[in-house]
């Protein structure tokens, strides 16, 4: 079984603090992890091997430091390791990353299963693992609790806020993970010595490696653009209604909601 | 001259400590409450590699080095010593069949204790003979007719040894030659005429079990002999320079534990209207702590760089142990200082540091026979 993984790196938000005056992060000496959904994604994958064999390689779209992440998932038991970077790629939205991600896990090719997390800690937006599996033309099953090969079949337990979904799936699929999916294992101690004192093994696709429309990709190419961003300010502007008893507090409630016209 | 880790270095630091965080403190104060070997925590250690460290890649091992193998253990020992200690002396027994032992030794034994999840030993000490190896009465006398070693005696104090598959026995294969007859024999667990004795209670380093080991006409196939006969001593002896490394870093890392407690206490208690952190008394404490577990960390690292590069590193592994080891103690009685009622208390886990720290300054040889290796070394 040859299953792909997207992983994203991305900074440790939990060690992210915000620059109030401007809304942006202040990345500046925050270690850098791989997505913790990615994780359990690459996990998955990497458990399917161990008991079914085949291939896991592992895709990543990022500036060049992004091949730290990269290395993490060879140690941890990936076979192979992809970085997509090029200038060109810089500011793409979720539209333009899935589409060249898509054409990366095309230029791989040869895979029965995909893999993404759900989403990244950093945008938190949930789509490009979806819209990747559009622009495939594969079906997907996003929010993935339990994965199970049964013969050619796949079982799948989707979990959502309205319930579990037994879902029965053939490859090629495209699955996302979530955190309960599993338990990732950590790099080996021989895979760290394998990956980070041997040879480099990871390739790398440009722009002139992939079959992608320009038009589609980069800053131009992303319908959306980042207006303002900006940490909502709480105010906490609270009053206690004291009263003799609850009858008295309820009808200085309504006058006061009277008085504001809201009701 | 270059003090850095390299990449692969940085990782697995990162890793072990991820792990010793996430796997072995949840329940450092458990295992040292009721004592158990936490055999679920050597499985755990096996399976990402960590006892393979040191052994090539050929023999079921991780690859790696002795730097590498001091960065987990040390980051282990920040958490609970005596896992570290478990790993540490664990990994003494691969060196020894790696160094000394033969090609078919090797592949029998050495992927079952570096990736297998068998546990190792080392057995040296006996009642009658702790610094004074040479008095060792246990034998082990070849039996010509049937092609085995006939073990008696007793070794006591062995750490691991009623949990390990597998020990290394030191024994006199010629009684009439003392030092000169004492030869390094396997023996499996199980083996008949072989079985543990006393499980000894400690002062600390509870997870580490500490067991007296019977040999009542314990026979072994004389294909367990590892090395030559004659030349145990010699075995035992370099396997012991190793292992004072594996000290030095965990004395190291119980200090470096205990340092980091400290700092975030001393940030939290307000006494006088601040955070103590802000007396000097206190900084300085921290100063010195802080001062000497620097000094301790480089001459651990110096020693294991010496090992890893095959120089001589006898002098040097007995100065770093002796070092990193009165410095644990060092800096755990102040952390416990700082601490103060609450330092005493099990609900902190100094008073545990402070118990554990004590065993680095005895065992694989205790201060003072270092300052004899170190004092012979300086003045010949």
């Amino acid at each position: 079984m040859n299953i792909i993984v997207c992983v994203k790196q991305v900074p440790n938000t939990n060690e992210v603090r915000i620059n109030q005056e401007t809304g942006t992060l202040i990345r500046d000496g925050v270690p850098s992890i791989i997505n913790p959904d990615d994780r359990n994604a690459l996990e998955e994958a990497l458990a399917l091997k161990d008991e079914h064999g085949g291939k896991v390689s592992v895709i990543s779209m990022g500036p060049p430091q992004a091949k730290e992440a990269l290395k993490e998932a060879l140690a941890m038991g990936a076979d192979e390791a992809v970085l997509v970077t090029d200038r060109a790629f810089g500011g793409s939205d979720t539209w333009a990353t899935a589409t060249i991600l898509a054409a990366a896990v095309e230029k791989v090719g040869g895979y029965d299963l995909v893999f993404c997390g759900r989403q990244a800690i950093d945008g938190d937006t949930a789509q490009v693992g979806p819209e990747m599996a559009e622009f495939l033309d594969l079906p997907q099953v996003t929010y993935c609790k339990e994965i199970k090969v049964d013969g050619e079949k796949i079982i799948v337990n989707r979990f959502t806020e309205t319930g579990d979904y037994i879902l029965e799936v053939k490859p090629p699929v495209v699955f996302t993970a979530i955190k309960e999916l599993n338990k990732p294992r950590y790099p080996s101690a021989r895979g760290i010595f394998e990956v980070y004192d041997g040879p480099d093994q990871i390739k790398v696709y440009t722009l002139e490696d992939l079959d992608v429309d320009v038009t589609q990709i980069g800053l131009k190419g992303s319908p959306t653009n980042v207006y303002k961003s900006f940490v909502p300010v709480r105010s906490k502007n609270s009053e206690i209604i004291e009263g003799f008893n609850n009858k008295e507090k309820a009808a200085t409630l309504v006058d006061k909601l009277c008085d504001l016209k809201l009701i | 001259m270059d003090f850095k880790f390299t990449d692969a270095q940085i990782m697995l630091q990162k890793v072990a400590k991820e792990f010793a965080e996430t796997e072995i403190a949840p329940i450092a104060a458990e295992v040292d409450k009721l004592g158990y070997f936490p055999k679920e925590s050597f499985e755990k250690m096996a399976k990402i590699g960590f006892t393979g460290i040191g052994t090539p890649v050929e023999f079921g091992g991780s690859g790696g080095n002795d730097i590498d193998k001091a960065i987990v253990v040390t980051e282990i020992a920040k958490k609970c010593a005596a896992t570290a200690a478990i790993l540490s002396i664990h990994t003494i027994f691969a060196a020894v069949v790696e160094k000394f032992g033969n090609e078919e030794q090797k592949q029998k034994y050495l992927p079952k204790v570096t990736s297998g999840g068998c546990l190792g030993a080392f057995a040296l000490t006996e009642p009658n003979a702790g610094s004074d190896a040479a008095s060792a009465k246990t034998t082990a006398i070849l039996d010509e007719d049937s092609g085995e070693y006939v073990l008696n005696g007793t070794k006591c104090f062995i750490s691991g040894g009623g949990q390990a598959q597998y020990l290394a026995i030191f024994a006199l294969t010629d009684p009439s030659k003392g030092l000169k007859g004492m030869s390094c024999i396997l023996v499996e667990k199980g083996t008949p005429g072989f079985s543990i004795g006393k499980i000894e209670e400690k002062m600390g380093i509870h997870g580490s079990e500490t067991a007296e080991l019977i040999f009542d006409n314990c026979r072994v196939p004389k294909e367990n002999l590892i090395g030559v006969e004659g030349k145990g001593f010699k075995i035992a002896m370099s396997a012991l320079d190793g292992a004072r490394v594996g000290v030095a870093a965990q004395a190291l890392g119980i200090a470096e534990g205990a340092l980091e407690e400290t700092i975030k206490y001393v940030h939290e208690r307000v006494q006088f209207g601040k955070p103590i952190g802000q007396l000097q008394g206190i900084q300085w404490y921290i100063a010195d702590m802080a001062t000497k577990t620097e000094c301790a960390k480089w001459m651990m690292y110096r020693a294991a760089y010496l090992k890893k590069e095959g120089l001589p590193y006898t002098k040097e592994a007995a100065m770093a142990k002796l070092n990193a080891s009165e410095n644990a103690r060092f800096v755990t009685n102040l952390a416990l200082q700082i601490h103060g009622g609450y330092g005493y208390m099990k609900d902190y886990p100094l008073e545990r540091m402070y118990r554990d720290a004590k065993i680095t300054e005895i065992y694989e040889g205790t201060s003072e026979i270092h300052k004899v290796v170190i004092s012979r070394a300086v003045i010949g």
